[in-house]
């Protein structure tokens, strides 16, 4: 019975008019239908293939065949398998003149081929005469094409065909014209720029269906620049009044509702255009009134409608009436049985909350009914508006919440997601630390593996540096309790690596720090934790590192240490790694062993993981040495690079050609010098605040310069050359001006600074004394002003993570102004850590006995704003910073820092940039990392979800779901024979 | 020397430093540049039987061959095993899919994350309402068999991946315009009912 009734249909088909498909198709087709398993299919497939390729090739084949050969292509490629071999064949037919022919040819090569494939070449002449024909079928044919494979490149070549079928008398044809447009300008925006005045006129032409094609285009444009579009608001507003009044033909009506499609569209551009402008928004409120009051809540389309209302009431500036009216809608749908309303209210009440949060409240129930429901789709919106209704007072519920699902799903993707909203969360709103460190440990836990490597960063380095708060009891508290909780979840099986080193890290800190553990316990504890992930190489890099910590506290403070066997066969163990860094650390700790406590304790200092390292890269420390070797006759160094440059220099003045190699010196310091270095000393104390004028002029060729680069680029540059000021107004001066305060101090000198003192004494004429005074007295205030930049920077440390945190990046709209803000506060903090780090620096031990203020903390008086002020304004804050390097004493690095972009500046021009922004970068690493990592993280987050693929695993899962689904054979299916709408 | 968690601050080269801000720059722009363009509202339309079989797809955003079988693997395995009191909507890789089921045929279209769900689903709707008209009382074995004539309906309805006609009337006068000319290319050509003869010998 069923096989009479499926030779029925073929029959039925066939006289219907198909193709006329001969038994071969519709004897592949059956095949295919009653394969029984994917394999079966697949063997089916892979033997048309083969037919295909033998037969598609015979010479004169009838057009006939030819199509349904094309077909049967269409069909394989549809299954999923590669039928390239027949691409030429399909674009050939597009050439026939036959318009049967020419229409399957369209068809199959929009299937076949994208925009940019290499065939498309030969085809868009067949597409421009196509255009051009007199039959409007063809014209169509031609126009769909052009839809889907007309690229950036090929644009110009139909644009002015397209454009001349605007006034076409056919509205199919000026329909599908609009349309192609409008994904030209999807491909290239700038390619029809010119044609914005012909998409409004299209907006009143007679057909509704051309109209409502010109609001696609249209949207796209308004999206895009708002405010040129104002005044179609009018007409917009009548458009949709008509609309909504039935003035439509009624073949536009759909279920009994006007043109449903077109007053979606039509809303969704007002809500676009009255965003935020009040002028607009008053001319929309009536018509959206009416639309909401009349609509039918009882069919799905009149809920569309319904919801875009709602969508474009929150939008568009706030009107208390409409809010009300759409809180009511929402309500409904909230209420409602049926699971995409409820879906469609959850979103709806996203949108609500930002500009009226109480409408949530009486929602609360439903919310939380959406939450506990089985379905995916439903608990992740419902997340989705939690994460929006977030605040620190229900912060605690909603990560629990968060967590939990989290910990219930097997999807990587969406579990990458949701931990990054968990974590973003608990930053920004933590309640206390104790909660936020069980929560980083909770999401670590769970998807350790799937979350940013930067948030374990963040979390050591908060549990390091504790909260800024002024009680150190409580940070030694959170730190003893981190300890017991990372040592109960030890015990765990297959914790993730990331996890696994920041317990490692903080054993290794603070395991012995309260006393309550011992170290034996603690060391075995690490043992235990390199034995169990022995594959991990970082975590036992880590674990090694948290060891020597441990015994270097135990040999500071004065304990005897032995090491436990398991610890000794550890360390044996990476001893002889094939990792050099692992060997290296073993090493290392070995070697700490065999020392005293006074070294180990300045080797490794208790509680100091926050402080910084600076890194003294031109070995400043021996200037002493190699200022005596100069005394005594010894050749000054050259480096190797320049030594050619200066043949024919008289041997005197080399030590000058070396200060000038670096280009932009040179030309400042063209006036002969006399030739006497010893008596550096005095001059220079009092020439160093003369010199201003120089690196002034210096300076501002210098961000001319850099702007003149950057000027050119994008938004990214701008902000680049945001930070590259801060790098100049940082270390452009101190270089000139800082050796002067050490000099006046010390007799050690940096024979390149004091030659440059010495010359441009020389050029300027000495009325140091009173400037001298000057500088006296804001080095007197330094101290302050660091102290309270330092305190400053904890406070904006965190401002900084809230705004960046809370700027939901991923949502991937920043507007550009947006990002401008974001970068000018990126350069702050980033300010404010090199004034900290200039303050931590350890000043040399020779300067120690100074009389210069530079230990004293006196209590901080400025107004700390001002202090930012002056971080942001050239001026100020190159006197700050000048004096900060001064109390410092770190003089020689700093010129050398300034030396070395500005040396490459002179090299190249597309070079400087990245050079002296990664100065900026290089030191807000090395104390801003917490802020710098929220920024980062922020972006981080939301490039997984857009790149990252489902894994192989979920891939594979899925794989044999289908397999299994296609199993059973759909022969004998009755379903096959069922109406689709019955 | 002062310790440090060997994560926080990676001590690499100046080279690798630019390199990554540049790369920090390159993704900025690129973020931007994905704002401002904005891609088609439906990215793809899929017909799926209950069994896991590709009925008609038609892809508006360019997907590689690969990429399609994957998809197509990846969203059946995911929408057949819902439950029919689920909602109509997937969230999937950042993209939504709104489906719809008729008989056993399931329909789906990708579309944008703020697009309206609601409405794409009587786009669903209203493509399957004038395939109903053509086919009379359409069902699962006339697309299986016809599915060139699906597409040509789906190009009337849907192009660039918009809606491009709500008029039933319109999409029917314009198909039946083009059949018409199948019709008289058709006599032109061989006979089909001596095709059907052979087909049921």
């Amino acid at each position: 019975m069923e096989q009479l009734k499926t030779i029925g249909r073929e029959l039925a088909m066939g006289s219907q008019g198909g193709f006329g498909q001969s038994k071969e198709f519709l004897e592949l087709v059956k095949s295919i239908g009653e394969s029984r398993s994917k394999a079966e299919e697949d063997r089916i497939v892979v033997r048309e293939i083969e037919t295909l390729k033998r037969r598609i090739v015979e010479p004169e084949i009838p057009k006939r065949k030819m199509k349904e050969y094309i077909i049967r292509l269409l069909y394989v490629e549809m299954l999923g398998h590669d039928a390239s071999f027949g691409h030429i064949h399909a674009v050939k037919m597009t050439h026939d003149d036959n318009l049967l022919s020419k229409r399957t040819g369209y068809l199959a090569v929009t299937l076949f081929l994208n925009d940019h494939h290499d065939l498309i070449i030969l085809i868009v002449n067949t597409i421009q005469k196509d255009l051009k024909s007199d039959n409007y079928l063809v014209v169509c044919a031609a126009l769909n094409a052009v839809c889907r494979l007309i690229n950036d490149e090929t644009i110009p070549a139909v644009l002015p065909s397209v454009v001349d079928l605007l006034s076409h008398p056919r509205d199919a044809v000026r329909k599908k014209a609009v349309m192609a447009l409008h994904h030209f300008h999807l491909k290239s925006p700038s390619s029809v720029s010119h044609l914005t005045s012909s998409f409004r006129k299209k907006l009143s032409d007679n057909d509704p269906g051309v109209m409502g094609a010109s609001l696609c285009p249209l949207f796209d444009l308004v999206a895009l620049d708002p405010n040129s579009y104002k005044d179609l608001v009018v007409s917009f507003v009548s458009i949709l009044k008509q609309v909504a009044e039935h003035r439509l033909p009624k073949t536009y009506d759909y279920h009994h509702i006007p043109a449903p499609f077109i007053q979606i569209k039509l809303l969704k551009i007002l809500a676009l255009l009255g965003s935020g402008d009040k002028q607009a928004s008053e001319h929309m409120y009536t018509v959206i009134g009416e639309i909401v009051r009349k609509g039918d809540s009882s069919s799905n389309i009149g809920n569309a409608i319904l919801y875009e209302c709602i969508c474009c009431i929150a939008s568009i500036y706030p009107n208390a009436k409409l809010l009300e009216a759409a809180a009511d809608v929402n309500a409904k749908f909230l209420k409602s049985d049926s699971h995409n309303l409820k879906y469609m209210g959850i979103d709806a009440l996203g949108r609500l909350i930002k500009i009226s949060p109480h409408v949530a409240e009486q929602h609360q129930l439903a919310v939380i009914d959406c939450l506990e429901d089985p379905d995916d789709t439903l608990k992740r919106k419902t997340f989705e508006l939690l994460y929006k209704m977030t605040k620190s007072s229900n912060v605690e519920v909603i990560v629990d919440r968060m967590i939990d699902y989290m910990i219930s799903i097997s999807d990587d993707h969406y579990k990458t997601y949701i931990a990054s909203r968990c974590v973003e969360l608990a930053e920004q709103f933590a309640p206390s630390n104790h909660w936020f460190i069980q929560t980083m440990n909770k999401v670590f836990e769970h998807a350790g593996d799937l979350v940013n490597i930067k948030v374990a960063h963040n979390l050591m380095r908060l549990i390091g540096e504790g909260f800024g708060e002024d009680a150190a009891t409580a940070d030694s508290q959170l730190r003893s309790s981190a300890v017991e909780s990372y040592l109960r979840i030890i015990g765990e099986p297959k914790l993730p690596s990331a996890f696994l080193q920041v317990i490692c890290w903080v054993l290794g800190e603070y395991g012995t720090a309260d006393g309550k553990y011992s170290a034996s316990y603690i060391t075995g504890k690490l043992c235990d934790i390199a034995e169990a992930y022995s594959n991990d190489e970082t975590v036992k890099a880590y674990a090694i590192s948290a060891l020597t910590k441990v015994y270097a506290f135990e040999i500071a403070a004065g304990r005897k240490v032995d090491m436990l066997s398991e610890c000794q066969s550890f360390v044996e163990e990476l001893l002889a790694s094939s990792s050099t860094d692992l060997q290296q650390r073993a090493y290392e700790l070995q070697a700490l062993i065999g020392l005293d406590a006074q070294a180990v304790e300045t080797i490794i200092p208790q509680d100091a993981s926050c402080e910084d390292i600076e890194v003294d890269k031109n070995l400043s420390f021996l200037n002493g040495y190699v200022q005596q070797s100069l005394e005594r006759g010894a050749q000054p160094y050259v480096p190797e690079d320049e030594r050619d440059g200066m043949v024919n220099v008289s041997n005197f003045r080399s030590q000058d050609q070396h200060e000038s190699a670096h280009g932009l010196r040179f030309e400042a310091y063209e006036v002969p010098k006399p030739p006497m270095p010893s008596k550096v000393v005095p001059v220079s104390l009092s020439s160093s605040t003369d010199l201003v004028p120089v690196p002034e002029a210096l300076y501002s060729r210098e961000t001319h310069q850099v702007s003149s680069v950057g000027a050119s680029e994008t938004a990214g540059s701008s902000e680049l050359r945001l930070k590259l000021d801060g790098v100049q107004k940082k270390w452009g001066r101190p270089t000139y001006s800082s050796p002067g305060s050490s000099s006046s101090n010390s007799s050690s000198q940096n024979p390149a600074n004091g030659v440059t003192q010495m010359d441009v004494a020389t050029v300027v004429n000495s009325k140091s004394r009173d400037s001298y005074d000057t500088r006296k007295q804001r080095i007197e205030i330094s101290p302050e002003k660091q102290k309270l930049a330092a305190s400053l920077f904890g406070g904006s440390t965190k401002t900084e993570k809230r705004s960046s945190t809370s700027n939901k990046i991923p949502k991937s709209s920043v507007s550009a102004a947006d990002r401008t803000q974001e970068s000018k506060a990126a350069v702050v903090p980033s300010e404010v850590s090199r004034e900290k780090t200039n303050r931590q620096t350890p000043p040399p031990p020779e300067l120690l006995d100074l009389g210069e203020p530079s230990d004293t903390v006196a209590p901080p008086t400025l107004d700390p704003f001002k202090q930012l002020e002056g971080l942001l304004d050239p001026n100020i804050s190159t006197s700050i910073n000048h004096s900060g390097a001064a109390v410092t004493n770190t003089p020689d690095i700093m010129s050398f820092y300034a030396e070395t972009p500005a040396s490459r500046e002179s090299g190249s021009g597309g070079y400087n940039i990245p050079v002296s922004g990664d100065n900026v970068n290089l030191l807000s690493e090395l104390s801003n990392a917490a802020a710098r990592g929220t920024t980062e993280e922020t972006t981080m987050t939301s490039l997984p979800q857009s790149v990252k693929g489902p894994n192989v695993k979920d891939a594979l899962q899925k794989d044999a779901k289908v397999r299994q689904m296609g199993v059973t054979p759909s022969g004998q299916n009755p379903n096959l024979f069922s109406d689709l709408l019955g | 020397m002062i310790t440090k968690p060997v994560g926080v601050v990676c001590r690499k080269t100046l080279v690798n430093r630019v390199t990554r801000l540049w790369l920090w720059l390159w993704l900025q722009l690129q973020l931007q540049l994905r704002a401002l363009i904005r891609f088609e509202m439906i990215q793809f339309v899929l017909l799926i039987s209950r069994q896991g079989k590709v009925r008609l797809t038609k892809w508006y955003s360019p997907y590689s061959q690969k990429e399609r079988s994957k998809v197509i693997r990846e969203l059946s395995g995911m929408i057949l095993s819902r439950a029919p009191k689920q909602c109509n909507f997937v969230e999937w890789r950042g993209y939504k899919v709104v489906y719809k089921r008729y008989a056993s045929l399931f329909f789906c279209m990708c579309i944008d994350q703020d697009d309206n769900e609601l409405e794409v689903l009587e786009i669903i709707h209203h493509f399957v309402e004038i395939l109903d008209r053509y086919f009379g009382s359409v069902c699962e074995l006339d697309l299986i068999f016809n599915f060139h004539k699906a597409y040509y309906i789906l190009d009337e309805i849907l192009i660039a991946g918009e809606l491009q006609e709500s008029s039933k009337k319109t999409v029917a006068r314009l198909i039946a315009a083009q059949d018409s000319l199948v019709e008289t290319a058709k006599e032109e050509a061989s006979s089909l009912s001596t095709i059907i003869a052979q087909a049921t010998k």
